[in-house]
């Protein structure tokens, strides 16, 4: 090693990297980034007792339900899709739940989950379904209750908040009503 | 002379219709091949299953969109309205190319970005190993004031060699 090549630069002392700080803040930034979007896809599903947005729901034949406005209301949310097999398991059951509680104060709506609208008709068609449907367009009402696929449901106590929550198909009438009545008692 | 001319009338009449009539049928009658569908479909993404092409999805879902894409060219939707149409109802997520806004400008800014800085850096390195190696050549004559014996009468004998 000669006396030339270990003494350090007189400038470089005082110099910073600047480069490297740079590219240190851009690696963290992006790590940033990543890890909030890391935390947000491994959010489940909105719990009970919070609070949902409200959100409007514009149905198939062009009527709008805004559950903003259904406070006082028992509210039950139900998200399927016409290719979604599951759903026909309880799609009937649905309906003649509806047909129970629909006097009751409980309002029942079908949020169609990236559906086809020709589909999506003659499922409803098909099941009798008479309570209102309408499709999630750009699947703003399913992002917001964060759902992982279809059939969900969503029952929303009188005062808004979440009440009850099903992932997957209810088995019966009895287990539809069941909860039901459990968010009335409330 | 007048005969002529009203059979030339009639032809040309008749050969008019029978190009309406050809052309109407054309337009009509063509459905979309599955190579047009295919091309749009390529571009899009099935929003049920993640990072799948609707064209080659398999699921019932991705057939029906795949119907409604159908759907739309023979109703004459260009390319760019069947899209449109899709985001709307599913959301920007369908896109294989997310639109350049929000957040999703970092994936257009960030790969040349990184790419600059390696260049950059790559740059960087290059300038001090060809520095260090100049150093290095002319390392001999800085140690010529070294008080090293040997070295001192090494150098000697090279330069009476030489």
């Amino acid at each position: 090693m000669s006396a030339r090549s270990s003494a350090p630069p007189a400038s470089s002392g005082t110099k910073r990297p600047w480069g490297a700080i740079l590219v240190w803040v851009a690696v963290l930034g992006l790590l940033a980034v990543l890890g909030i979007g890391l935390v947000r896809a491994q959010q489940g599903p909105v719990g009970v007792g919070s609070k949902p947005q409200p959100f409007t729901l514009r149905t198939f034949d062009g009527a709008e339900y805004d559950t903003g406005e259904m406070v006082g209301q028992v509210v039950v949310i139900n998200f399927w899709a016409s290719w979604c097999t599951p759903c026909e398991q309880e799609a009937a059951e649905l309906e003649q739940a509806h047909q129970r509680f629909k006097d009751q104060g409980v309002v029942f709506l079908g949020v169609n989950y990236v559906d086809t609208e020709t589909e999506a008709k003659a499922y409803l068609a098909e099941f009798g379904i008479t309570y209102p449907n309408g499709p999630d367009l750009g699947t703003r009402i399913s992002q917001a209750f964060r759902i992982r696929g279809v059939p969900e449901t969503y029952i929303l106590g009188r005062d808004g908040r979440l009440a009850h929550v099903m992932i997957g198909p209810y088995a019966s009438l009895d287990d539809i009503v069941q909860a039901i009545e459990a968010v009335q008692a409330q | 002379m007048r005969r002529i001319g009203i059979t030339l009338l009639g032809l040309a009449i008749g050969a008019a219709t029978l190009l309406a009539i050809g052309a109407g049928a054309a337009a009509q009658g063509t459905a979309p091949t599955d190579d047009e569908v295919n091309a749009i479909a390529k571009q899009l993404y099935c929003p049920v299953c993640e990072n799948l092409p609707l064209d080659v999805c398999p699921t019932q879902a991705c057939a029906q969109w795949r119907e409604t894409i159908r759907l739309k060219l023979s109703e004459g939707w260009s390319e760019q309205q069947i899209k449109d149409y899709f985001v709307e109802q599913y959301g920007a997520r369908v896109l294989a190319t997310p639109p350049a806004e929000g957040l999703n400008w970092l994936v257009y800014v960030l790969p040349p970005v990184a790419f600059l800085i390696g260049a950059y850096v790559v740059f960087r390195a290059l300038r001090t190993w060809r520095r260090a190696a100049a150093g290095a050549s002319v390392a001999p004559d800085a140690t010529v004031a070294s008080d090293d014996p040997y070295v001192r009468q090494l150098e000697d004998e090279l330069r009476r060699r030489g």
